[in-house]
């Protein structure tokens, strides 16, 4: 029987980050979960306010957990890693602030009900990892993507700080073990858990394409050919800004960067037009092609 | 160099940036660990841990006239590996916070150029405003 899963889309995963959104879908349904878009969901804000002396900036993330709780769920997946951060670290917040709660349910008073900490925000490779768990991955994969070898690529949000990590806040495996049952080779990336510049892609493009550069050229060092994400603005840094990187440093080589979701759907056995690679500043399919996996 | 005084002002200075940012300078001992893992310390014209010292000694401009929390990335590798759990990210915020309360823009929105805009996820626009508009 399928299972409905309340699920917190943002809205990149509705624009640039569309294939991530559909390629997720394709891999829930494998395992019989349909993803079930949150009713009225509104913008998490991306970042987590961090200042102490105002509440507004969590009153975002806040109202979806109550609109959680208003369709009378439990629990809610993300698949974007800044919703997930700026909601768990919101619902934290709360649950360990009862009376900064009290403020935002009050600035919330035109809502029919309020919030009481009560919702669980959970990540798609938690669900993954410890609700379907890897030996079922294993078992639906129907093209094992040996001959590539793949380089996880985690950043800040799904890991720090360590009361919301989904894994090691310093040594994280879940992708790595997640790629293994995929049938791919893996690597340990020195640098997978330091940030890709975040924001500063909009004033500081040159600060971005650093950061790219030294990414990309520590995955390739270590023998990858690609860079999974779970994040769409990771993504959109270690991709698109490849074009700046190569720009400012003359040595670089490009290397496709994808959503882990994306592989899972790949090895699942789903055609090439449902894994929408199409959006891609460095294209993947040329590398997926010569080792024979599309 | 002149002797260092910490002034009524001054004081006043730092205790704002503790109370917007819940955290107590004073805590910091200078071990160096958040500015060793920092991957924009390069950018800053005052590295985090240095940042910590002049906050110390009530130098609460100099800090927020820098590029540092401009250049700083919300990463929060200082916050999670500092050895006396001050959230230094918390107090990069407050120093962008003192400005943009005052209606300070450090991102202009009608001032990115149109191409760039086009390209730009919502996320990445969504997330610079929040960081760095009022």
């Amino acid at each position: 029987m399928t299972v409905k899963i309340p699920y917190y889309p943002g809205c990149t995963l509705k624009a640039t980050a569309k294939n991530f959104e559909d390629t997720a879908r394709l891999v829930a349904g494998v395992f019989d979960y349909e993803l079930d878009d949150l009713y009225r969901w509104n913008c998490c804000g991306a970042v987590y306010g961090l200042s102490e002396d105002n509440v507004m900036h969590k009153v975002a993330p806040v109202r979806n957990l109550l609109r959680v709780k208003e369709v009378g769920e439990k629990r809610v997946l993300t698949l974007c890693s800044m919703c997930f951060n700026t909601l768990k670290r919101a619902n934290y917040y709360v649950r360990k602030n009862k009376d900064k709660l009290e403020v935002i349910n009050a600035i919330m008073y035109l809502e029919n009900t309020t919030y009481d900490g009560s919702v669980e925000v959970i990540h798609l490779l938690e669900l993954l990892r410890d609700e379907i768990g890897f030996d079922k991955v294993k078992k639906a994969v129907k093209k094992p993507l040996s001959g590539i070898t793949v380089a996880s690529y985690y950043g800040c949000l799904l890991l720090r700080p360590n009361e919301i990590a989904i894994d090691n806040m310093e040594q994280p495996t879940v992708m790595e073990d997640l790629m293994e049952a995929l049938g791919a080779s893996v690597i340990d990336l020195n640098v997978k858990t330091e940030c890709c510049g975040a924001y500063q892609t909009v004033p500081r493009k040159d600060l971005v394409a650093d950061r790219t550069n030294l990414i990309v050229e520590e995955a390739r060092k270590a023998g990858a050919d690609l860079i999974i994400t779970s994040c769409p603005l990771c993504h959109f840094n270690l991709d698109r800004r490849q074009k700046e990187a190569k720009e400012r440093h003359p040595d670089f080589h490009p290397m496709p960067i994808l959503y882990f979701t994306q592989l899972m759907a790949l090895a699942f056995g789903f055609e090439e037009e449902k894994l929408g690679f199409k959006p891609h500043y460095v294209d993947p399919r040329p590398l997926l092609k010569e080792r024979g996996l599309l | 160099m002149g002797v260092l005084k910490l002034t009524r002002e001054k004081v006043q200075n730092v205790d704002l940036i503790n109370r917007i940012s819940g955290q107590n300078v004073y805590d910091c001992y200078q071990c160096g660990r958040c500015t060793s893992g920092c991957p924009s310390a390069d950018e800053m014209d005052i590295v985090p841990s240095q940042t910590m010292k002049f906050l110390q000694i009530g130098e609460v401009d100099r800090v927020v006239e820098s590029n540092t929390p401009w250049v700083c990335l919300a990463c929060l590798i200082c916050s999670v590996r500092c050895p006396k759990g001050i959230d230094i990210a918390a107090i990069m915020e407050a120093l962008r916070l003192v400005k943009l309360r005052n209606n300070y823009d450090f991102v202009h929105p009608n001032r990115i150029p149109q191409e760039d805009l086009e390209e730009l996820p919502p996320i990445a626009l969504v997330s610079a405003f929040r960081k760095m508009t009022p």
